[in-house]
């Protein structure tokens, strides 16, 4: 776990007077599954807008693979290797699911710009899609729109996307939020998965304590945007500062 | 090898394969079938006018950017075409120049409007467009000198298109050269619906339904969506130009009552709309429906009017010059019935 592939250096974003990320520095390592856990409101998934770029930082930097990237687009992040899955389901809801990978895929591989092919004709990209929904068993719906769908298989198609991305810095916000009991397994030992690949790095937001014990490596606490807690998950979830903080009752009841 | 020049996109119901194949036929076969001066313009219009409403899908459909500047981008390669007969002389070399720069021009005016709009908001383009749009009209209108002013101009184009070449006779139809003129015309549209029929099926053509679908996660997943949208319009812009220049060799006039006007842009967003958004097929339905609605609904009426002259309200109602108020409601009516359009309609039914 030498290698640092995501480094914040005091990242920090107000809202008028209101700071929801607050200076911010942490170091996120290949082959680590890091929870993020704090209470609602915590600057969570704020945290995750300033890295992937969908808000721009008030101050700080973010640097992928010793890049500072905080400069750069949403698109051009992604196309350097951060990938992101999203809270609230954020697919292209008119078309197939099939469609919805496949265009990951060729995002991924750079084949967007191609005009006058057809898009049928590219059977890598398809092969490829296909290998993907497997992964998250969605293969027998391919020809179904997403607007279709159930809200477990939605959410499955979200990890299936950024699976697709195949990027060095996985980031899952809530990615098993909503779904049943017999469909969260899936997604989990999809990102255990991930996890035994070792040269990625893994951001996990997450609330149920159960998951975050079997997968996470290392847990960080947000509390009003600033950083209270980092360290093994035993450590950290004993610690008082999380007790008091954040938990405090509900963690001393497990 | 269909499957191949349709880019795998068939029309996915069996009405919709009919009426398109006889769209197909009826232009193909024009001059044969419905011999005639007005229906051979009727048809020359068809085959344009679906080649000008693809391209507006391409845009609306297909992207979901709006531009009221579609018709502006139609004017410049009309007016391409007529300025350079006009000052090369009748010549093909004129034609081709004259396309060729509306179209390159059409593209260039396109690049920047998106450049100054797209970043910001979809919406600002639809308002710059509508800005610049009327800017060029009234300009186009105001140097006389270059453009003759709201009465345009007519050119000479190569003698092989026009009436005065006569080959001889076949199956009772004059073989001239406007008969010549109007097969060119019917290619080219053909071709170029081809060809966007392509580009909406090719991995560029899926990212622009990626864009119209989930911006946000278009851009997120690595697409840079503003450049994916300039191209889509310049694309659009250079192919509407197009479609300008063979309306003018058709015509072999230019003005701006037939190619810059707002009531043109509205008849464009009906046929995309009726026709079915984001499918190009929809394009050819709205387009062919809608130049016989305002070719042919007047007559219908006047000899419907005639029919009933001996009822009072009716054939008021029915008075030619109410052709407006049918054509509106035969609007409102598909509108209401069919908002997927008709090609949407048709695949959901089948």
């Amino acid at each position: 776990m030498t290698q640092v592939l995501l480094e914040t250096h005091g990242l920090t974003v107000r809202f008028g007077g209101h700071v929801a990320v607050d200076a911010v520095s942490c170091a996120f390592h290949a082959g680590e599954l890091t929870a993020i856990v704090g209470p609602n409101g915590a600057g969570k998934t704020t945290f995750f807008n300033l890295i992937s770029g969908q808000i721009p930082a008030s101050a700080g930097r973010v640097d992928l693979e010793g890049d500072d990237i905080s400069r750069l687009s949403v698109s051009e992040r992604c196309r350097r290797g951060l990938g992101r899955a999203f809270q609230l389901t954020n697919l292209f809801p008119g078309l197939s699911v099939l469609e919805n990978v496949r265009l990951a895929i060729q995002a991924h591989r750079g084949a967007g710009r191609s005009l006058l092919t057809m898009a049928d004709s590219h059977h890598a990209l398809t092969t490829e899609a296909m290998a993907v929904l497997e992964r998250v068993r969605l293969d027998r719906l391919r020809d179904q729109p997403v607007n279709a769908l159930s809200h477990g298989n939605q959410r499955k198609l979200e990890v299936a996307m950024l699976i697709a991305l195949d990027p060095r810095v996985y980031m899952f916000d809530e990615p098993t939020a909503g779904m049943s009991v017999d469909e969260a397994p899936v997604v989990l030992d999809l990102i255990a998965e991930l996890k035994a690949e070792r040269d990625r790095t893994i951001l996990l937001v997450e609330h149920k304590m159960d998951v975050i014990r079997t997968l996470a490596d290392r847990i960080i606490v947000l509390h009003n945007g600033a950083l209270v807690a980092d360290g093994e998950p035993g450590a950290v979830m004993a610690s008082d500062v999380v007790q008091e903080a954040y938990m405090g009752k509900e963690l001393a009841d497990v | 090898m269909i499957m191949k020049l349709l880019s795998g996109d068939t029309p996915r119901s069996k009405i919709l394969t009919l009426v398109l194949l006889a769209i197909f036929l009826c232009l193909a076969l024009a001059p044969f079938l419905f011999p005639g001066v007005r229906s051979l313009d009727t048809a020359a219009r068809i085959a344009i006018f679906i080649v000008l409403a693809a391209s507006y899908d391409l845009l609306l459909g297909y992207t979901g950017v709006v531009s009221f500047a579609h018709t502006m981008f139609f004017g410049i390669g009309a007016y391409g075409v007529g300025l350079a007969s006009q000052h090369m002389g009748r010549g093909y070399s004129a034609l081709i120049v004259g396309s060729l720069s509306g179209a390159l021009l059409a593209a260039a005016l396109a690049f920047v409007i998106a450049l100054f709009s797209l970043r910001v908001r979809a919406i600002f383009f639809a308002m710059i467009t509508l800005a610049v749009a009327s800017a060029v009209a009234v300009l186009v209108s105001q140097l006389s000198w270059l453009t003759g002013g709201e009465d345009g101009f007519t050119f000479r184009i190569p003698r092989e298109l026009g009436p005065a070449l006569r080959l001889g006779e076949f199956a009772g139809v004059k073989i001239n050269g406007k008969l010549v003129n109007y097969y060119l015309i019917f290619t080219l549209s053909l071709i170029l619906f081809l060809i966007m029929l392509r580009v909406v099926n090719s991995p560029f053509g899926r990212v622009l339904q990626a864009i119209r679908e989930n911006d946000f996660r278009a851009e997120a997943i690595g697409y840079r969506v503003v450049w994916y949208r300039t191209v889509a319009t310049c694309l659009s812009a250079a192919i509407a130009a197009l479609a300008g220049s063979l309306f003018a060799i058709w015509l072999r006039y230019v003005g701006p009552d037939t190619t810059l006007s707002f009531a043109i842009m509205l008849d464009l967003l009906l046929m995309v709309v009726i026709g079915g958004m984001g499918t190009i097929y929809g394009a050819a339905i709205g387009a062919t429906l809608l130049v016989l609605a305002q070719t042919y609904l007047q007559d219908l009426m006047g000899s419907a009017a005639a029919a009933t002259e001996a009822i009072p309200l009716l054939s008021r109602l029915l008075d030619p010059d109410r052709w407006l108020l049918w054509l509106g409601v035969l609007f409102i009516l598909s509108v209401y019935f069919f908002p997927t359009g008709i090609v949407g309609r048709l695949r959901a039914g089948k």
